[in-house]
This record gives C-alpha cells, structure tokens and sequence, in this order.
C-alpha cells in the first residue's frame, strides 16, 4: 500500500545512491530568466551540452514590465533586467529548449503556463527554480522547486539527486462556506501548522473540501504548501485533472490519451497506506482569512483582532508577534478591518488565474475602489488575460478604477517596478508577507482575490462576505 | 566545489527565528546574471540605512561580524524563495558556514551545493557560541564545534557532509551514472511514451 507520493517517487528512481538519497528522473523542466543564466553559464564553462531541450520549456515572467510591453524586451527601462531577459533569449536559443518570448499571447508565468499548456502531466516529475514549482503538484505530479545549482544539473543530466520526503496528509473535510475558498484553506492551515510545518515532507491535500474545489483553487492549495516549509504539495489526479488537461496543446492525445489515463488512474494513494503525519481541519466554519505578521502562519480571520504579544502560546512566538506588529504598524489587539490600505493588488503564481480575476470581478462589478487606492490586477499569463477580456472582466476592473496590467510576478515579489513604498499598506492576493518582501518597509496581508477587491472597495481590509 | 573539511574563524550571531532569502538578498539584486558580488548586497535592507548608509547597529557592520566567516542563525533559516543568490552572497561575503538549529529545505540543499556548510546545532550550544568571544573551529569530519577549550556537537545530513568533505563535483559524478540514465529513458519511452 503507497501513497501517491511514494509511487510518483518510485516510478522516477534512476539509481538509489544511499543515505536515503537517489538520482531522480525529471519529465519537466520550466526555465525562467532569474535562476537560470549562471546555470547556462556552467554549462558553457564545462563545455556541457542540454541533455534533453524538448523536456523544458522556458519564459521570461520574473523581471518583466507589466506596462507598456508593446516594444518588448528593448522596451525594458532597467538595463541590468533588460540583459537578463535577454541572456536568457540567446541561452533558449543556442540549446534550443522551446521558448515563449515576451509579446507572445501565452506569455505568463511560468505556474501559470506550465499547466494552461498541458505541460504540467499526472505522474510526471516537474521541476523550477522557483520555490512555487510545488503549484503543480496540484495535478499528482511531483513538483518542486530547485536552486540554480540544480538547474543546471538538470539541464546537463534530466536528474538530480534527492533526498525522500516523509508522507503528510492535510485531510480537508466539510464544505468551504460563502466568501471562503482555496486561499482562505491553505492560509488556515499553514497557520495550524506553521510555516517550518512541513519540512522534509510532501503534504498531501485530501478529502471532501479538496475534491470539491477546481483544478485552479488546487493549483492555489498546493503553490502555498512552500510556505509551510514543504518543497512538494499533492492532490491525487480524478475526473476534475483530466477534464482540466483534455486538449491542452502539449497534453497527449488520441491512443496515447487513453493510455494515459489508464496510467494516471492507478496514482492516487491506495487506501490504508500509511502517512507519517496527518493533520485533520473542518472548513464548515471558516472565515475568510488575513495575515497580520511578516511570516505566513501569523493569520487570523477577517473578523478577528490582532494578536496580544503578552497572550502568545510561547516566549518565542510572542517576540515574533511584537516585532511583526511593530513592522507592521499595527497595534496589539487592534481590529484587523480599522487597517487602511494603500495599495491592492490581484496577480501571481498564487492567484493570478481566471478563477481567481472572476471572484475578484464578482465584488467589484458596479462597485469602485476607495479614493487613493491604488488596485493592480496582473493576469497570470496572456491567455487569462485574453480570455478575461472575452468575459468583459477587464471592463469591470476599469470601472472599478483598477489598472489592467500585462501579464508577469509582478508586485509579488517586486523585482520589476511594481512596488510598495516604504510603509504602504496592501492587501494582496500573493503568497508571502515576509518584511520588505513587496518592497522595503512595505506591510502586506496576504488575501484571497475575494478579499482583495473587498479591500479595494472599503479601503480598508474588509470582509468580503459584506459584498457577496 | 571547494571541500570543507575543518575551518576556524569568528562568529557573527543573528540569532532570530525564520531568516527568510528574501532577507538575506532582497529582489532587486536578482537581475544579475553572475554569481559573484553579491557580498555587499548581504541582508541589505538591515545593513544599509535608507540613504544607502551602514546601519553601525547591524551585526555585520561592527566586529567580530565584519570579519566573520561563521553565521550563527535561528530557526528555519533560509525559508521561502529558492534563490542560491542566498548561499551566493553569504559565501561572497566570507561565510563559510551557518550555524542554525534548522534549515529550510530548499536553503540547505543550495548551500551544499555552493560548498557553504548549513551545520545543525542545538539552540543551546548555539547561544553559549553567541555569548564567548572566541573563534570557532568546525570539523566537519568529526561533527564538532571548538571554542576556548569547550566542544559542541553538530548535525549534516549525510549526503551533504559527503560531498562536502569531497568537494565533489556533482554533475561529474551523475553523467558517471549516464548508462542508468539512458536505460531509465528507454524503459520511459515504452511504458509512458506520452511524457
């Protein structure tokens, strides 16, 4: 009896090498232009060839601008981002791994891509150098995110060497009540679990609440599993993955589909098999969920106050708590929805898909955000753009007095010119909180999209649940 | 790779729970495509004032911390972003080993791979090394930490500690395996033809 994670495991062992480590075949390579150039640069040192270009697949997402794209990368104001981006067009182009270059319509980010593509397969290996690579765990692949060290072993080898994770089972049951959803859940549970949680584990996320949500919400799930700590976040591939995958460009088809299928069906965990650690939450009564701190797991609801340093469960976690609060320029106790925003953005990895700009679109059709706040929707990919744009979406976030922006990370992490001041507040729908992370001296709370327009409207962090 | 086998030098203590990578090498000196030079840029956001200023109260902007080699750590050090930036810049700095009493996954692996030892120690030892004056002696071989005539145990996981004490060159050792990974390509190719 195995879990899904020790037959995505055994089904990828090359060689066991001892020490509990083996060398480990990857399937699927996505390539970005942050992590990957001193890994080419290696390669080139060590006169190393890619050893299987048709396995990666590679976009520039990090670093890109998000306005005025029409003269592509020469249109890039940074010159250090500019040759980087290039560097990562020439490396793309001497191997030659498949590329998506920057005006092209499925440009995106590539946890975004990976899957829209059909990239991202059932029982595959998926690897990144991007912490968020767990994203496509969502499918019942064993994904994870890798330095650059291992980028280019990667590149010169489709393997790397591992060390096996300890099996997690996150069981989800009940059903996510109205103005709740997947981001609300993972929020909940790395606050139970706390964010070195699932260190040196695959969490697995099961039950009914799982089964229930969509292969978006799963994809949010599983990009956060990172945030508590575990490299690899699963869910077992059912009817919901396969409808998801049929007719992706790069998904299989005909004979080979059905082979597939009956491939991917044998992979969820077999019953009875046994977990190392298991943690058990009932959503029935969830409310929407906020941060408060700098750190993942400092969340509480909506409806709640921030904490009391003097009330924490441990010293340690009372010193973090003030100092989080001081950063944040947030009073102990104080009612999280007094606390003004500046700035709010919808977007990333985490929750840059069409799911997600709809539920944001739902709380502010024929609604507007508060004077002086600044709302950035940043669709995950030109594909969520162009069909948030079919929908009308884009219109309403307009309306709204939002900026439409390109596709790319964006404010999540900040490395292109979208950023917090220092000192700004906002309500964001990414996946960290960490100090500066948005920008020095900038305060984040990390949202669903839900949430994030409800804060928009209010100006103020609000509970969505007012608008629906 | 460099080896590590045994080191001495003197310690910086930063002793603080969950020291993020976003922390130790902020976003906006990712665009670089080098490895080198990013020493400077070392917890920037703690280092430098807003004027661009050393903070004199950061740890790293006085002695012993200047001159340091040794990073005393808190728990979960290196969570969140998979940057090797990380490792980069604290080995450009001078670090050649942190001394935490855990890391986070992805951290530990890139820093094995950059020859930067990621030493486990227990929290006590880890303040009664903070509060001596003395330099540290590492001895990776004998799993042990040496100051002013005391002895401290420490933890590696094995896998590292090997390639470490080799200074193995990890890519060189896989493509030795390149028979394996052809036959593992083969069998992929008839059983899973659609990956």
């Amino acid at each position: 009896m195995k879990t899904l994670y020790d037959k995505l495991w055994e089904s990828h062992v090359v060689e066991e090498l001892g020490d509990g480590t083996a060398l480990l075949y990857i399937d699927r390579h996505l390539v970005h232009e942050v992590t990957s150039p001193q890994a080419f640069e290696g390669l080139r040192m060590a006169g190393r060839a890619v050893r299987r270009p048709g396995a990666a697949l590679a976009v520039a997402d990090h670093n890109v601008p998000t306005r005025q794209r029409a003269s592509g990368i020469a249109g890039i104001q940074d010159p250090t981002s500019r040759l980087q981006v290039e560097t990562l067009e020439a490396n793309m182009a001497a191997c030659p791994i498949p590329y998506i270059p920057l005006l092209d319509p499925r440009q995106g980010i590539v946890h975004i891509i990976g899957p829209e593509q059909g990239f991202t397969l059932p029982g595959s290996t998926v690897v990144c150098g991007d912490s968020h690579t767990s994203t496509h765990g969502a499918f019942g692949a064993l994904a994870f995110g890798i330095g650059t060290s291992e980028v280019e072993h990667v590149l010169a080898t489709q393997t790397l060497v591992q060390k096996r994770a300890r099996n997690f089972r996150i069981r989800v049951d009940g059903a996510l009540p109205r103005g709740t959803g997947a981001k609300d859940l993972i929020l909940r549970i790395i606050g139970d679990i706390g964010m070195a949680g699932g260190t040196g584990f695959a969490l697995e996320f099961a039950g009914e609440a799982v089964r229930g949500l969509g292969m978006e919400g799963r994809m949010t799930l599983c990009n956060m599993a990172i945030e508590a700590g575990a490299r690899t976040g699963l869910v077992a591939p059912d009817a919901t993955t396969f409808a998801y995958l049929a007719g992706r460009p790069m998904a299989p088809s005909g004979a080979l589909w059905e082979e597939a299928l009956r491939a991917w069906r044998a992979l969820p965990s077999d019953p009875g098999a046994a977990f190392d650690r298991e943690h058990r939450v009932d959503v029935s009564r969830l409310e929407p969920q906020v941060t408060w701190g700098t750190s993942p797991e400092q969340v509480a609801a909506i409806t709640d106050r921030a904490p009391r340093p003097e009330e924490a469960a441990t010293e340690e976690k009372g010193r973090r708590a003030e100092s989080a609060l001081a950063y944040m320029g947030i009073r102990p106790g104080q009612a999280l929805q007094e606390l003004a925003v500046d700035v709010v953005f919808i977007g990333s990895c985490t929750n840059g898909r069409l799911s997600d700009l709809r539920e944001a679109a739902q709380v502010l059709r024929g609604r507007r955000a508060a004077p002086g706040v600044q709302v950035l929707v940043v669709p995950g990919s030109g594909l969520v753009k162009a069909q948030a744009e079919a929908e009308g979406l884009d219109r309403v976030f307009r309306e709204a007095g939002c900026e439409w922006r390109e596709p790319g990370c964006s404010m999540c992490l900040a490395m292109n010119d979208d950023r917090l001041l220092p000192g700004q507040r906002c309500a964001s729908t990414s996946n960290r909180n960490f100090e500066g992370r948005q920008g020095r001296l900038g305060r984040t709370h990390l949202v669903s999209p839900a949430m994030a327009a409800a804060a928009a409207v209010r100006g103020r962090l609000a509970d969505v649940r007012e608008f629906l | 790779m460099i080896p590590f086998i045994r080191h001495t030098g003197k310690a910086a203590a930063f002793i603080r729970e969950n020291i993020d990578t976003d922390l130790i090498i902020p976003k906006q000196f990712l665009t670089t495509i080098l490895r080198s030079g990013l020493g400077r840029h070392l917890f920037h956001d703690l280092r430098y004032r807003e004027d661009g200023s050393e903070d004199p109260a950061f740890v790293l902007n006085r002695e012993p911390g200047r001159s340091a080699t040794l990073l005393l750590g808190g728990a979960n050090f290196g969570c969140g972003s998979s940057r090797e930036h990380a490792p980069w810049a604290l080995m450009d700095f001078g670090f050649r080993a942190v001394l935490a009493p855990s890391f986070a996954d992805i951290f530990r692996t890139n820093a094995f791979k950059n020859g930067l030892l990621p030493a486990v120690v227990e929290p006590e030892a880890l303040e009664a090394l903070a509060a001596a004056p003395g330099a540290i002696t590492v001895d990776l071989e004998a799993l042990t930490l040496a100051q002013d005539g005391r002895t401290y145990p420490f933890a590696c996981e094995p896998w590292g500690r090997s390639a470490l004490l080799e200074g193995l060159d990890e890519i060189e050792a896989t493509l030795r395996r390149l028979p394996a990974i052809e036959a593992f390509e083969a069998r992929r190719r008839t059983e899973s033809a659609w990956l």
